[in-house]
C-alpha cells in the first residue's frame, strides 16, 4: 500500500509527555496520499491524543511532523488544510444546516451563491435531501447529523480528513450504514481519511491500512488481512477479537509445550525457527468440537459449559475440570454436532490452523 | 360544562393555583390599582370619581421628559458599560479561573448582603470633598479633585457598582454554555479568534448577554438612591419623580401615570430589543 504513492502525512518520533505521564512514546507513520487509515486502540492508548496534535489542538513534547513534506508542528489549527469530524461532531446549534456546511467557506469568503452551491452538492454527494439546506441542527436525527458534520469537513476541501470516533454514539444498525457509506465517501472524494476508533472490527471494515494503539505506542502497522492473520502480539490478537491462548514454549521445528499444563502441541511447521516462546493463537472458528475434532492431532478434553448462538454460527465455551480454563469453540449452523451442558467433549484443532504469536 | 369541571381537577391546575393566587395579588392586582389611579383626578385617593385624561395632559406638557430621558440615559449607559466590564470577567470565570472562580464568586456577591443605601454612603466617604480620596491625595501630593461627587460620572459609577452582579452571573452562565469543541470545530475549519468569537462564542452566549442586560436596564430604570445619595440635585431621575408625587406631592394619580409612562416605555424597548433576536434558536430549541 505504502509503494505507489506519497506519503502526504509523515510522523517522526512523536512523544508526548503530560507532567511524567508519557501518553505517546516514539510514533513513526507514514499515511500515503488517498488512502484510509485508521488508529485503532483501547481507551487511554492515546489515540485521541495523536488525533489532536494531527490537526494541531495539541503540541507533540518531541517529533516532527511532517505535510508534503513540510514541517507543521507549530502550525495553529485554523492555519492547517486539514480538518476532524469530531466525536460529539460539534455543529453549531444556533446556525442552519446550510450555514453549518457553509462554515469554512464563509470563512474564507467565499461569495453566497457559491456557497450555497457547493453546499447542496455537498448535502446531495450525503443522501441528504436539499430541502435539509434551510432545516434547523435539532430537526435533525443522529445519522443525518453524522452526515452534516462529514459535509462540513468535505466544504473544507481538507487535504486530510481526521475522523475522531465520530460513530460510537449510534446504534450498531446505523453505524453498520454509515460505515459503508464512508468508505463509499472515501472512494468517490479520493481525499486521504485518517481514522481513530476502538472498535478493530470497524476498522477492519473500512480502511486500507490499520494502526493498533496500545499504551501510547504503535505496535503493529498492516492491511486488515495482516492484523487479522498475521497479529504482531497477544494484544493484537485478543484485541481482534475472541481468541484461545496458550502460552508456550518451542520444544523443536513441530512441537512446542504449554508451560502450565505439560500439554505438547504439535504447530504450524512453516514457524520461525528462531521463535522460542510465545503464545499460541487458535480462533474459536478453526476450532472444532465433538466427532469432528477427533482425528486431529491436538486434543483437550473438557467439559461443555454454555452454547452461544452467533447468527451464521453457534459457540461453545467448553471448561476444564476445575474451571480454571475456558475455551472458545465455533461451529457452522449446519454442522450437526449438537451437544448439551455438563456433557465431557472433545475438542481439537489442526497445526496450520495456530499461529505463534510475541509476548 | 363537564369538560371545564375535568379540567379545573387536572393537577396541572391544581399545583398551579397557589403561584397564581399569589400573582394576581401581588402583581397583577397593585398595576391594576396603578392603572385605574392614573384616571382619577389630581390629588383624589379614592377610585370612585368618573375618570379623565387630566393627569396624563399634565404630565406630557410638563418638562417630564427629561426625567424620562436621563432615566433611559443612564440605564442605556450602565447597561453597555457592565457588557464591556464584566464580559471579561465573566469570561475567566467560564473558563479560565477553575477553582478560583469560587472565590471571585463569592467576593462579587459578598457585597449584596449589606444594604445597597450603606454601601452607597461607603461611596459617598469615598468621593467626597476632603474625603477619603480627595483628603489624601491633598495631603500627600496637595492635588485636589473635590468635585468627584454630586455629578452624572458619581451617579453611573454607583449604577454600575451596584448592578455589576446582575450582568456578571447572567453572562457567567451564558458562557459557560458555549462547549469548547464548538470553538475547536470552528478554529479547526479555519476560524480567527475574532471569527470564532463572533460566528460562535458571541451569539451561544446571547441568552446570558440578554438576560443581564434586561436586568439591569430595568433595575437601573427604576432606581433612585444612586441619583440621590451620589448625585445630589445633578440629575433627576423618574423614579425620584414618582417617589416625589406619591409622598411629597400626595398625588396619587400623577404618580400613577408616570410609572404606567415608565413600564409602556420599558415594555417597548423591551419589546424590540427581543424582537430582534429569536430566542429559542439562540437557546438550541426550536
Amino acid at each position: 500500500m505504502d509503494g505507489g504513492h506519497a506519503a502526504i502525512l509523515k510522523l517522526q518520533g512523536i512523544t508526548k509527555k503530560f507532567g511524567t505521564f508519557t501518553a505517546l512514546s516514539n510514533v513513526n507513520l507514514a499515511i500515503s496520499d488517498g488512502e484510509f487509515f485508521t488508529l485503532v486502540g483501547p481507551s487511554g492508548s492515546g489515540k485521541t491524543t495523536l488525533i489532536r496534535i494531527l490537526v494541531g489542538m495539541d503540541h507533540p513534547t518531541s517529533g516532527e511532523i511532517r505535510l508534503k513534506g513540510e514541517v507543521i508542528n507549530d502550525m495553529p489549527a485554523n492555519k492547517r488544510p486539514t480538518c476532524m469530524v469530531f466525536q460529539n461532531l460539534a455543529l453549531f446549534p444556533h446556525k442552519s444546516v446550510g450555514e453549518n456546511v457553509e462554515f469554512a467557506m464563509k470563512i474564507a469568503r467565499v461569495n453566497p451563491q457559491t456557497r450555497r452551491t457547493r453546499a447542496l452538492e455537498l448535502l446531495e454527494l450525503l443522501r441528504l435531501p436539499s430541502d435539509f439546506y434551510g432545516k434547523n441542527i435539532n430537526q435533525c436525527s443522529g445519522g443525518e447529523r453524522q452526515r452534516i458534520a462529514l459535509a462540513r469537513a468535505l466544504a473544507f476541501d481538507p487535504e486530510i480528513l481526521f475522523f475522531d470516533e465520530p460513530l460510537s454514539a449510534l446504534d450498531y444498525r446505523l453505524r453498520k450504514t454509515l460505515e459503508k457509506e464512508l468508505k463509499d465517501i472515501h472512494r468517490e472524494t479520493g481525499k486521504t481519511f485518517v481514522y481513530i476508533t476502538h472498535s478493530l472490527e470497524e476498522a477492519m471494515v473500512m480502511s486500507d491500512r490499520i494502526g493498533i494503539l496500545n499504551e501510547g505506542e504503535l505496535i503493529q502497522i498492516g492491511s486488515p488481512d495482516d492484523i487479522y492473520n498475521r497479529p504482531k502480539n497477544k494484544f493484537v490478537a485478543q484485541f481482534m477479537g475472541e481468541v484461545n491462548t496458550f502460552e508456550v514454549e518451542r520444544i523443536d521445528s513441530r512441537k512446542a509445550r504449554d508451560i502450565e499444563t505439560g500439554l505438547e502441541i504439535e504447530i504450524n511447521s512453516v514457524l520461525d525457527e528462531n521463535f522460542k516462546s510465545g503464545y499460541l493463537i487458535i480462533r474459536p472458528e478453526v476450532m472444532k468440537i465433538g466427532p469432528a475434532a477427533e482425528n486431529l492431532p491436538n486434543q483437550l478434553q473438557g467439559v461443555l459449559f454454555n452454547d452461544y448462538a452467533l447468527g451464521s454460527r453457534i459457540q461453545y465455551q467448553v471448561r476444564n475440570e476445575d474451571s480454571s480454563h475456558q475455551w472458545l469453540v465455533e461451529r457452522l449452523q449446519d454442522d450437526p454436532y449438537s451437544g448439551n451442558a455438563g456433557e465431557v467433549v472433545t475438542i481439537g484443532w489442526r497445526a496450520q490452523d495456530s499461529m505463534m504469536v510475541d509476548h | 360544562m363537564k369538560s371545564i369541571f375535568s379540567w379545573l381537577r387536572q393537577p396541572g391546575f391544581l399545583t398551579a393555583l397557589p403561584t397564581g393566587i399569589f400573582l394576581l395579588v401581588g402583581f397583577a392586582g397593585p398595576l391594576v390599582l396603578v392603572v385605574l389611579y392614573s384616571f382619577m383626578p389630581a390629588k383624589t385617593f379614592t377610585l370612585n370619581q368618573l375618570p379623565t385624561f387630566e393627569n396624563y395632559i399634565s404630565v406630557v406638557t410638563q418638562s417630564y421628559y427629561i426625567s424620562f430621558g436621563w432615566s433611559i440615559t443612564l440605564a442605556l449607559v450602565t447597561v453597555a458599560l457592565l457588557l464591556v466590564i464584566t464580559y471579561p470577567i465573566a469570561y475567566g470565570m467560564a473558563k479560565l479561573f477553575g477553582k478560583w472562580a469560587t472565590l471571585v464568586t463569592i467576593m462579587v456577591a459578598l457585597p449584596l448582603l449589606i444594604s445597597e443605601n450603606i454601601r452607597l454612603f461607603g461611596w459617598v466617604l469615598l468621593l467626597l470633598k476632603n474625603g477619603i480620596i480627595d483628603g489624601s491625595l491633598n495631603y500627600l501630593f496637595g492635588v485636589s479633585l473635590s468635585g468627584m461627587l454630586y455629578t452624572v460620572p458619581a451617579i453611573v459609577l454607583g449604577l454600575v457598582y451596584v448592578y455589576l452582579p446582575f450582568m456578571l452571573f447572567p453572562l457567567v452562565i451564558g458562557l459557560s454554555m458555549v462547549p469548547e469543541s464548538l470553538k475547536e470545530a470552528a478554529s479547526d475549519l479555519g476560524a480567527s479568534r475574532i471569527q470564532i468569537f463572533r460566528e460562535v462564542e458571541l451569539p451561544l452566549s446571547m441568552p446570558g448577554i440578554l438576560i443581564g442586560s434586561l436586568l439591569v436596564f430595568i433595575l437601573t430604570l427604576g432606581s433612585l438612591a444612586e441619583s440621590k445619595i451620589l448625585g445630589g440635585q445633578a440629575v433627576i431621575m423618574i423614579a425620584d419623580d414618582i417617589e416625589s408625587a406619591f409622598t411629597f406631592a400626595q398625588n396619587w394619580p400623577k404618580g400613577s401615570v408616570l410609572s404606567v409612562l415608565l413600564i409602556i416605555i420599558s415594555m417597548l424597548i423591551i419589546f424590540f430589543l427581543f424582537r430582534k433576536i429569536d430566542l429559542d434558536r439562540l437557546m438550541g430549541r426550536h
